[in-house]
């Protein structure tokens, strides 16, 4: 038996136009953390697809506690012990937390020549499995009424249920809360002790330096090396991870925060759970931050504003004028931009092309005639933009789902631009965004507050938040606890009012 | 089509070409078997005839166009059509025909004909379009019940008769041919629907492609939450979108009434299928945002098509029927597959 459990070795993986893995590689050993590394696209998450079985490598193998194996799909990796937690949830909401933990698998009881699903079994070994990891929930209740982060610790509950030897967590953290980290980490200690492999994907470096033992960092689909997690520093892992090196994270800002111009006052959901009585204010050529926890409904409250979320009370007002936003169309024609958290889901115009996504919110801007649209006009438009903020795409006609994370960010930049709104609402603009392009993205919104544009930029990264801001509001759940200015920021005096629960 | 172009020419993305259009190529080449088989499939009587065939089944499927790029679908289509056809066709009967529906009904011009039954079918278009966009009931339940009860009224004003009876200048609309007498015979290829036809085409491509409507239109079908966001009224387009697919329905119906020579509850069964799958034929995406009218042409034209090789053939009725089930369904299968295949 060799040292490891767990062996890939010159696993190549080629989609349409792009070769994802290009002879990639993972040393598993037994009772290890080990963290997988790389920017977006480095082909972290298809190397564990791969491992797990959901794709078929082209070239490659796989060497499983000493022997070579072929995986055939998830429910094979499942069976050998392979368990996987995806980035993206699959929850089944309407159905219970038991039968979401062993669909696919449920224990069974025959009936003469009837099979039938053994609810009594299943609910107890939920219960066992629940327990297992420290949740306190009822199996029978639905998973639908618990909260993202909730259903993200079932589903470790879920692989933890199939006695695994391996175990892949891909982004665990991204929806949990600090303490819900800290009640992962606590699993993971747990499961390493047992022997378990685990591999674990994250882009937080102080998670990643504080649990793992090994380091494994991709690019570009390759294999770049692995390191004993301890001495590692996170310059170093940057470094490795982008191929050059970053001397600034941020660019050196130059706006001048003016008057104030924007003043949000005493603006309440009509849902009692969400934001309420939250009063703020932007000056001119301000860069505001908004710090919470998720939960904290920061990305709700924006959204409030900018129309898609309705308000009981509230009063917004931009220069002394009062602004009555039902509906984003409202927002936009009082001069307000939003650039939402999750692009995908409402943000790009994914089957449309890079002049369609630019042009759709300021198409009055084109007409002739008052009915038909100027081509030529929106064209221009377009490669404006695409020099402006160096968008990488082959033509203005290429749909947007083609391009990388940051240029779609770029795009929809443009969107807002070409309405030259005054208060611009960035909603995780770097999420998904990879290292270099993100410090692209940063200099576009120092230019944006040089040039007098008010921006609020909400970031689950301290980092971010506190490299960026001139001023920084935080919220705990759906009220704002403080405010502190971006000189005096720091991830104490942030984390302190991010929980002020009361 | 004009997808190629740009590409260089390799075997790979020959290959892929005529399987993502594999339907056409293979009703091209029943084309061609139908035609070595009997050389009158070329005459100009057949080919004029499927020109009319097509002209008012591409204006249907124009309408419903919208409605498909959008991710919804019109299931009332058809039944709409018929319902303008009994409308039209109450309009137009001779003043001293025995059996006419309503006796008062004065001697009326047909274009206040088509005007009255355009308004009469734009309502309808709206309540489809408000259902969907306010209410929130899927295109596909929403135009479902639509289809039921449109069927149901036409059934009460038509009391179940068949309309016949009616005024030449009506009926010569459909079955009349450009330059008839310096043309003779092969006048039959420029049958008077082409220009309605025609004139629909060019209203939809300028819409589609050089309005903020269509715009919209092709967001919404791309993601309509984002389209929200970008400040998109998603509900005015959507209404918009069903209220002009049934003025399309208005348009054909009456078009078709006059070609027919009468309309009755069964005119128009069908057809909400048959425009439905020329619009995927013709590269109209189930996904939504993503349609060309050239598209949509070359899908009706496919299918009007397969429906002549298979009478030339002389196939029963009841295969050609199968045929088109299969065609639909293949039809949407490889546009999925084309979907998939980017995942």
């Amino acid at each position: 038996m060799s040292e490891y459990r767990l062996e890939m070795r010159g696993v190549v993986k080629t989609f349409p136009g792009v070769k994802a893995l290009d002879h990639a590689q993972l040393n598993l050993r037994p009772g290890t953390v080990h963290a997988l590394m790389g920017e977006n696209g480095a082909g972290k998450s298809t190397l564990m697809k791969c491992m797990f079985g959901i794709y078929h490598m082209d070239q490659g193998e796989v060497i499983y506690e000493g022997e070579k194996v072929q995986i055939k799909g998830p429910l094979d990796a499942l069976n050998r012990g392979i368990a996987m937690v995806h980035q993206e949830l699959q929850p089944i909401p309407e159905r219970s937390i038991g039968e979401n933990i062993y669909v696919g698998r449920y224990p069974t009881r025959r009936l003469g020549p009837i099979v039938t699903i053994d609810h009594e079994k299943m609910y107890t070994d939920a219960a066992a499995v629940l327990k297992e990891v420290h949740l306190n929930f009822d199996p029978r209740a639905k998973l639908g009424s618990l909260s993202v982060s909730q259903m993200q610790l079932v589903e470790i509950a879920k692989a933890v249920s199939a006695d695994c030897k391996v175990l892949i967590l891909d982004e665990p953290t991204s929806s949990l809360t600090a303490a819900e980290v800290e009640a992962l980490f606590t699993i993971v200690n747990e499961l390493r002790a047992k022997g378990v492999s685990i591999v674990y994907i994250s882009h937080k470096m102080d998670e990643i330096l504080r649990i793992s033992d090994e380091v494994t960092i991709m690019r570009d689909g390759q294999y770049i090396g692995t390191w004993d997690a301890k001495g590692l520093t996170t310059d170093f892992i940057i470094t490795k991870m982008v191929g050059r090196e970053l001397s600034n994270l941020f660019p050196k800002r130059e706006n001048v925060p003016g008057e104030v111009v924007f003043e949000v006052e005493d603006f309440t959901s009509i849902n009692p759970k969400s934001f309420r009585h939250a009063s703020f204010s932007v000056r001119k050529g301000e860069i505001l931050g908004v710090a919470g926890l998720v939960g904290a409904q920061r990305t709700e409250l924006m959204e409030g504003l900018f129309g898609l979320r309705s308000h009981t009370a509230g009063k917004i007002t931009y220069q002394g004028k009062d602004l009555k936003i039902n509906q984003p169309k409202d927002a936009i024609n009082s001069g307000i931009a939003m650039l939402t958290e999750d692009r995908r889901a409402t943000g790009i115009l994914g089957v449309l092309s890079i002049a369609d996504n630019v042009s759709i919110a300021s198409l009055n801007q084109y007409l002739i005639g008052g009915i038909m649209l100027d081509d030529g006009k929106i064209e221009r438009l377009v490669q404006e933009n695409v020099a402006k903020l160096s968008i990488k795409t082959p033509s203005s006609k290429t749909q947007i789902q083609s391009l990388s994370g940051g240029n779609q960010q770029k795009v929809l930049i443009s969107r807002w631009l070409a309405n030259d709104p005054d208060i611009f609402i960035l909603d995780e603009p770097t999420r998904g965004i990879d290292v270099g392009a993100k410090y692209e993205i940063y200099c576009i919104i120092a230019e944006l507050a040089k040039q007098g544009k008010s921006i609020i930029m909400i970031s689950s990264e301290m980092s971010e938040l506190i490299g960026m801001s001139d001023r920084i509001m935080v919220m705990c759940d759906g009220r704002v606890t403080g405010f502190i200015d971006g000189q005096e920021a720091n991830q104490e005096n942030i984390m302190a009012l991010a929980t002020q629960f009361e | 089509m004009g997808e190629t172009k740009g590409k260089t020419l390799n075997s790979k993305s020959a290959v892929k070409f005529v399987s993502d259009h594999a339907i056409i190529f293979l009703i091209i080449l029943l084309a061609i078997i139908t035609w070595a088989n009997s050389q009158n499939f070329l005459s100009a009587d057949n080919v004029g005839n499927l020109i009319s065939n097509v002209a008012p089944r591409f204006i249907i499927a124009c309408g419903v166009s919208g409605c498909l790029i959008t991710k919804g679908t019109d299931l009332s289509a058809g039944r709409q059509v018929g319902l303008a056809a009994c409308f039209a066709a109450m309009m137009q009967q001779t003043l001293d025909y025995s059996a006419r529906v309503f006796d008062w009904m004065p001697d009326m011009h047909w274009v206040f004909a088509l005007l009255i039954t355009v308004a009469i079918m734009a309502c309808f278009g709206a309540v489809n379009g408000c259902v969907i966009a306010f209410l929130k009931v899927p295109p596909f339940i929403a135009t479902l019940g639509m289809q039921t009860l449109v069927y149901g009224i036409c059934q009460i004003i038509t009391g179940n008769q068949p309309i016949g009876g009616f005024k030449e200048s009506y009926r010569a609309l459909a079955s009349g041919n450009f330059f008839s007498s310096v043309l003779g015979r092969y006048s039959r290829l420029l049958p008077y629907l082409l220009l309605p036809a025609l004139l629909v085409g060019l209203f939809m491509w300028f819409l589609y492609n050089k309005t903020r409507h269509g715009k919209y239109m092709y967001a919404i079908g791309g993601n309509e939450n984002a389209a929200q966001v970008a400040g998109v009224n998603v509900p005015a387009t959507l209404i918009r979108i069903y209220i002009l697919a049934s003025v399309m329905y208005a348009l054909a119906g009456f078009l078709i009434g006059s070609k027919a020579g009468g309309a009755s509850t069964a005119t128009g069964t069908g057809y909400e299928l048959e425009a439905i799958a020329a619009c995927t034929i013709g590269g109209v995406s189930v996904n939504g945002g993503v349609g060309k009218v050239s598209g949509i042409l070359i899908g009706v034209l496919v299918f009007e098509v397969l429906k002549i090789c298979l009478q030339f053939l002389r196939f029963d009725p009841a295969y050609t029927f199968i045929a088109q089930g299969l065609v639909i369904i293949v039809a949407v299968a490889l546009d999925l597959r084309k979907y998939l295949a980017k995942k």
